[in-house]
């Protein structure tokens, strides 16, 4: 049996939504030269709060914007930390993953198996039954289009604005953006909210879209696919997106080779998306002057404006 | 992230415990290892059940603690570890995976009781397995299943290659080929108990292959959310997962612990309990099928109703021969019913079944 290529393309993008999602919000804190490692508590933040809000009610949009506000109130403390408290990003990035998820399984207690309504896609019905073009360029859910319109905006604004100047100014040199007269503080928070709502709103998507159902602990590991996903890209949206959908198509892939009965080691698939992580950045880091040039140079470093 | 769980419960097994200390007469203490979260509305919820009905049964007797989502391999001896030096007096593991983590904290503490669900290792006098035969429950939903397929192609959702899991297949398999000897079964292994997106991923890549009844032997209900999505027939797992019913859920295999536990615990407190390996299904209540909806045509209502009325009364067994393996040799002559040592240890599909069983 031949693996059908359209399901297959289908398939991948919505997989990988929720990843994307979260990547290049990651990818803005990471410009603004913040390293937040608690993607995976800010994702299932998302997914608790826009689950409630689902059930409660019964609207998507409230839902989206609810694991959007949830995840974004999540990242403020991690801002308020990190900027105004000036600890360590590394830490207190884990930590806010540790206690995203205590706070996401003690908040959705209840609400497992909780009935929340169906989410209609943007595009007509009738154009989905278009051959090939209709099921892989027409019959997404709105957060999917969403997102893979943020990948174009995110490019264009850091690129060709004033504003996305700013961002990259201050993380290349906060010192020197900061002797320019930017706000370095206040540009680094807004972004770090930016980062929550996008984690907020891919764990939402999985929640409120694609299982349908709240459970624990139910990202499992998607954060850490994104913060690994920035890196793979060297900063770049256009290489997140095409990361994101290489892992996705990796994901679906080998679960249509089994459904196919096509003999592959299934182990060392599952395991590829990790390995490709890791040859990625083994290449990466044997070019040192291009890494450099990619990576923020005050990724991670904390600014104290001395005056 | 499965730490935090552990980190959060674990605060609330330490104060629990400073309270029994308190309390006068100590009550019998009795610790349950969860796979994954008591919430997942499969598996572990429905331990948890029985963990529930163990304190209705019992209550200012007994006290109960937990842990959820904790993996199995080295990480769950120290889970069971710390359950016993709180003050755990009898510990149920509930994944296969905590086989040598049971027995080896089972060593170090004779006194404590210990319960494996699902395994086999019985190396200290103090630790006792109990399963179900739910490879009984799967034969009636391999029977609908065989009527209900219009594609002739079964989907099922295999979490790890142990012969729990394979059992349930071959089951499954010989059930729907006996009313249908086209079917075909296309198993995909998604190596995890419980993982929402990574089943969905599983049930789509299934019904993108041609599948048209979907049964699943992972714990969470995204596969059915899934099947609802695709308008094709699922089955509950471990739990009823009636929120998906009348259809796609249009029948459920439920594993009932309830009555096990009250048993063991019962005897544990009068001090009677003793070592044992307890293999129950249909007949017992263990394994019970959920509500069959109105979905299914009421003769293969009818018929399922009968070969679950057949087992439960010990006249039909589920691997009856003639039996042969996938490779052609004969395993059960005419007649001839599996014996439990070759089921608990089987690592092979039968005849028929044209997939691989991953190493």
């Amino acid at each position: 049996m031949i693996i059908d290529p359209v399901t297959l393309i289908v398939a991948l993008v919505t997989i990988s939504t929720p990843v994307l999602l979260a990547a290049l919000g990651e990818l803005v804190v990471e410009k603004a030269g913040v390293l937040n490692l608690g993607v995976e508590g800010m994702m299932i933040m998302g997914a608790v709060c826009g689950f409630i809000v689902a059930n409660l009610t019964g609207s998507p949009t409230l839902a989206f914007l609810a694991g959007m506000a949830g995840a974004a109130a999540l990242s403020a403390i991690f801002a308020v930390l990190t900027q105004f408290l000036m600890s360590n990003q590394v830490a207190t990035g884990l930590a806010l993953t540790l206690f995203g998820l205590g706070l996401a399984a003690l908040l959705g207690v209840g609400y497992e198996g909780q009935p929340i309504p169906d989410v209609a896609k943007p595009l007509p019905e009738m154009l989905r039954t278009i051959p090939v073009i209709g099921p892989i360029f027409l019959g997404h859910d709105l957060v999917t289009y969403i997102a893979i319109f943020a990948v174009f905006a995110i490019w264009y604004v850091l690129k060709h604005t004033r504003l996305g100047l700013i961002i990259r100014a201050v993380g290349e040199s906060h010192d020197a953006a900061h002797a320019l007269g930017y706000k370095v503080i206040r540009i680094r928070f807004a972004a770090i909210l930016f980062g929550g709502a996008m984690a907020g709103l891919g764990g939402a998507f999985l929640s409120v879209v694609y299982v349908e159902n709240w459970v624990q602990g139910m990202t499992a590991g998607a954060g850490w696919i994104a913060l690994a996903l920035v890196v793979f890209a060297a900063w770049k949206p256009g290489r997140v997106l095409f990361g994101a959908w290489l892992f996705g198509g990796i994901a679906a892939l080998q679960l249509r080779l089994q459904a196919a009965e096509i003999g592959v080691p299934v182990a060392l698939l599952d395991a590829s998306p990790y390995l490709v992580t890791i040859i990625v950045l083994v290449i990466m880091s044997s070019d040192r002057a291009r890494t450099a040039l990619n990576a923020p140079a005050a990724l991670g470093k904390t600014f104290h404006a001395t005056g | 992230m499965k730490r935090t769980t552990k980190l959060l419960t674990g605060v609330a097994l330490a104060t629990g415990i400073a309270g029994a200390a308190i309390a006068q007469d100590d009550p019998f203490q009795v610790g349950f290892i969860y796979v994954g979260p008591t919430g997942d509305f499969g598996w572990t919820y429905e331990h948890d059940q029985g963990r529930l009905a163990v304190e209705e049964a019992y209550g200012d007797q007994v006290e109960t603690v937990y842990l959820e989502n904790v993996p199995e391999g080295a990480d769950a001896e120290r889970a069971i570890t710390t359950m016993i030096l709180g003050g755990a007096d009898m510990i149920f593991t509930t994944s296969f995976g905590y086989m040598e983590a049971t027995n080896a904290v089972a060593a170090q503490f004779p006194d404590v009781l210990f319960e494996h669900a699902t395994g086999y290792l019985r190396e200290h006098p103090n630790v006792s397995t109990y399963s179900a035969r739910f490879y009984e429950g799967r034969a009636v939903l391999g029977h609908i299943a065989g009527h209900m397929t219009e594609s002739n192609t079964i989907g099922y959702i295999a979490s790890f290659p142990i012969p729990e899991v394979i059992r349930g297949i071959n089951s499954a398999y010989l059930h729907a080929r006996a009313v249908n000897p086209d079917v075909e079964m296309r198993v995909v292994w998604v190596y995890t108990w419980f993982d929402p997106a990574v089943e969905a991923d599983a049930a789509q890549a299934l019904i993108d292959a041609g599948v048209d009844v979907l049964m699943q032997h992972t714990d969470s209900t995204a596969p059915q959310a899934v099947a609802q999505e695709a308008g094709i027939i699922s089955f509950g797992q471990a739990s009823d997962m009636a929120q998906f019913a009348p259809a796609p859920r249009v029948a459920s295999i439920i594993d009932n612990w309830a009555p096990y536990y009250i048993e063991r615990v019962g005897q544990a407190i009068e001090g009677t309990w003793e070592q044992a390996d307890t293999w129950d299904g249909i007949g017992p209540g263990m394994v019970e099928i959920g509500e069959m909806t109105e979905t299914i045509p009421a003769e293969v209502r009818e018929s399922a109703q009968a070969m679950i009325d057949a087992i439960a009364a010990g006249e039909y067994h589920p691997f009856t021969g003639p039996i042969n393996r996938q490779d052609g040799t004969a395993w059960l002559a005419e007649g001839e019913v599996a014996d439990d040592g070759t089921l608990a240890g089987m690592d092979f599909y039968v005849e028929g079944i044209t997939g691989e069983i991953p190493n």
